[in-house]
């Protein structure tokens, strides 16, 4: 394959910048061990003349969260025509917003834990709250609260009885102005990465098993050795096989491209409940993605590679 | 031959870094349990978005270096060019160069307190005398007793050296010292060993309060009783907007040995030159001489050098006053933001100097989640929660007032208020019942 120019977008205003840089540094390093020409852009107002100047032949955005996993970059790169990494704008914008995901998911029949959607408004302005009783007893305690659109478990609580409720909703709407509350499904943390566009196919069930924590939060995400992580996970062999269908059904339901993780639950009734579709999986040392990728054996450079072949352009 | 060398080129195109992901790993299994204590948290990713250019930042805790007078620095340079290039870029003694000490025990005694000069060694920043005074005394699993908020910059080395950490509450007169004699009676009861109580007496970092002089005396007597050891961070003491100083722990003691004291110039000159110093008992201070060796050998020669031949050629008073008069008005204008600004549920202290401002917000406002709120309206201040080893915290904020203009910080605390405003009435949305 042939060197070429790549240019890789990373930092922002996001409030994952943090682990954007992280994974940015390693897709970097891969690209320039692969003989690429690396132009590493940490994105800041600039970003169009940058690119205009610089002509990269092709984008690998390794930005989390806002600005840079929801279709905002993507629809840039479109105009800019500029072939870039991930999935495409409409696809990005559907996996960033939880609530958007989690109805094309139930549509294509994949089981996701029940939940309410709420925007700030709805408390202010139409006393939602009100309806807090009857959302609890519809779903049940413990409540997850999650901000609709955010990554890396940030603004996520668990609220164990009613009480906890709204300075849970606080949390999360300290993240974005609209909040989720879906039913806490207690059993495994299950990931399922994905990579392809025409024939995508599943890599093999990473489990997250973390230390004396309710769910994989932030510390527990990329604090290295808090987490243990299994890969491939120790699953019955059908089990294994339905989360990558499972997995592969919610990533063609969003219409994803080139790579994606899938988060998931598998309770004690062997059920799998999908939380989640990340576009832009975590590259970082402590990530799931290259956990995946290296016990299917493909190396770390080797996934960066291939995750770069499949860049293209179209919403 | 050429007449000047080629010039080194400044763009250096590094070979491609060797570690994947997969051997990240192989350091997990060997890092040191004290290397592995420190996590990941959130909040420590939210605040490195404070450095973006177009945030105004409450965060840092920087003094105002645009004030120190460029020909002063640039005829102190001259001077050490002209006559002490050779020593200025050698080794120096561990203890740090006498004549600087001489001067150390001179602005000391500026606030009354009557120090040795063997009993003094010059460190790298106040931070390494804090780290020395840490690193010379606790065991991991030792207990180590401070405010409630302390010192964030104090965690790292707690940390490192696996401090158990108990915080005592402050009040606006500073250490609760009858709450700390409780702990004290309480950890005794269960066979607890306290190894020191660090406090910042004046101007607290970062609760903004000074210990009353009743307060300072009663806890003098306590460690003379307990045989508790003090060790007093001074980095503040000069910093004074009104009022008169109030005697150091260091001078309650009398030399009776049961405080170490830490101060630094980083706060009456400029932190760029990374020297400050510690004042110990000879016995203590070996031990510290030993700890610095394997430190750094030794703090800069060359600013140590700046320094001296500063003050011997200017009065540093001077530039303290011109300082404190910025850092004043500064202050004034932060108290007044806040008055028009904040909701009447907040509260926040009032100091007479330093550098800080602790406010506290109604407790169903966590601050590390309210950072994301204040990125995104393009102002940062520090999260409570980095003041505290034990979780708490999380109601208030710390506002620096020292580093940016006062017509920034009265918007960067409008912005704030909104957002705070903002986040009281989706609360009371959300508690129907609440008042």
């Amino acid at each position: 394959m042939s060197a070429r120019r790549v240019a890789v977008l990373k930092g922002g205003r996001s409030l994952e910048r943090e682990v954007s840089l992280r994974s940015g540094a390693n897709v970097e390093a891969a690209l320039r061990r692969l003989g690429h020409e690396v132009l590493a852009l940490d994105v800041d107002q600039h970003l169009v003349r940058t690119l205009r100047a610089e002509r990269p032949d092709v984008v690998f955005i390794a930005m989390h969260g806002k600005g840079g996993e929801d279709g905002t970059v993507q629809e840039l790169l479109e105009i800019l025509g500029i072939p870039y990494t991930g999935s495409g704008v409409i696809a990005s914008e559907r996996a960033m917003d939880k609530v958007a995901a989690k109805a094309e998911f139930q549509a294509a029949g994949v089981l996701t834990p029940p939940a309410y959607a709420f925007s700030q408004a709805a408390f202010r302005e139409l006393g939602a709250a009100e309806a807090l009783p009857d959302i609890e007893a519809r779903l049940g305690l413990p409540l997850v609260v999650k901000p609709a659109k955010q990554g890396s478990a940030l603004g996520v609580a668990v609220a164990h009885d009613p009480g906890e409720v709204p300075a849970a909703l606080m949390a999360a709407l300290a993240y974005d102005d609209r909040v989720l509350l879906e039913r806490f499904v207690p059993g495994r943390e299950l990931a399922v990465s994905v990579l392809g566009t025409e024939d995508p196919w599943a890599l093999p069930v990473v489990e997250a098993v973390p230390e004396g924590r309710e769910f994989y939060d932030f510390e527990a995400r990329y604090t290295p050795g808090i987490t243990r992580l299994h890969a491939p996970a120790d699953l019955p062999a059908e089990v294994a096989q339905e989360a990558a269908r499972v997995a592969l059904t919610c990533y063609r339901s969003l219409g994803c491209r080139g790579f994606g993780r899938v988060d998931m639950i598998l309770d004690a009734e062997s059920r799998l409940w999908v939380l989640e579709l990340n576009t832009i999986p975590g590259m970082t040392d402590t990530s799931l993605l290259p956990r995946a990728a290296e016990a299917a054996g493909i190396g770390f450079d080797e996934l960066v590679a291939r995750i770069l072949d499949l860049a293209a352009l179209g919403l | 031959m050429a007449l000047f060398p080629e010039p080194i080129p400044t763009a250096i195109e590094s070979r491609p870094a060797q570690i994947t992901p997969r051997d990240a790993a192989r350091y997990d299994v060997r890092f040191a349990s004290r290397a592995s204590s420190i996590v990941s948290s959130a909040m420590r990713d939210l605040m490195a978005l404070a450095e973006r250019p177009e945030i105004i930042s409450l965060a840092g805790g920087f003094p105002d270096t645009d004030s120190f007078p460029r020909e002063i620095f640039a005829e102190v340079m001259s001077v050490i060019e002209r006559g002490h290039v050779a020593g200025a870029l050698q080794y120096g003694p561990t203890e740090g160069l006498l004549e600087l000490r001489e001067r150390v025990v001179e602005i000391m005694a500026h606030e009354g307190t009557q120090a040795r000069v063997e009993d003094v060694m010059i460190t790298s920043g106040g931070q390494q005398a804090i780290d020395l005074s840490i690193r010379t005394f606790v065991d991991p699993g030792d207990i180590v007793i401070a405010e409630g908020p302390t010192y964030p910059g104090a965690v790292p080395s707690l940390t490192t050296y696996e401090a158990q950490v108990v915080h005592v509450p402050m009040d606006d007169d500073g250490l609760r010292v009858d709450l700390l004699e409780e702990t004290l009676d309480r950890l005794a009861a269960e066979g607890r060993r306290v190894k020191l109580l660090y406090t910042i007496p004046n101007f607290h970092n970062p609760a903004g309060v000074t210990m009353s002089l009743e307060r300072r005396e009663r806890l003098v007597r306590v460690a003379h009783e307990r045989e508790l050891l003090l060790v007093e961070d001074n980095p503040y003491g000069q910093i004074r907007f009104e009022g008169e100083p109030l005697p150091t722990l260091y001078q309650l003691d009398d030399g009776a040995g049961w405080v170490i004291y830490c101060s630094t110039f980083s706060k009456i000159l400029a932190p760029g030159v990374r020297v400050g110093w510690v004042v110990a008992p000879p016995p203590v201070l070996r031990k510290m001489n030993l700890g610095k060796q394997g430190a750094d050998l030794c703090t800069s020669t060359l600013t140590q050098r700046f320094i001296l031949e500063y003050l011997r050629r200017h009065d540093w008073r001077e530039h303290v006053a011109r300082l404190n008069d910025i850092y004043r008005s500064r202050r004034d204008a932060m108290l007044t933001a806040l008055e028009e600004e904040f909701p009447p549920e907040a509260t926040w202290t009032r100091p007479r100097g330093g550098l800080f401002v602790w406010a506290t917000l109604p407790s169903f406002i966590d601050t590390t989640d309210l950072i994301a709120r204040a990125i995104e309206r393009e102002v940062a201040f520090v999260p409570g929660e980095a003041a505290f080893r034990d979780g708490r915290g999380r109601h208030s904020m710390r506002l620096n007032f020292s580093y940016v203009s006062e017509a920034e910080i009265s918007e960067a605390v409008r912005r704030l208020g909104q957002v705070v405003n903002d986040m009281i009435e989706t609360y009371r949305a959300l508690s129907p019942g609440s008042p």
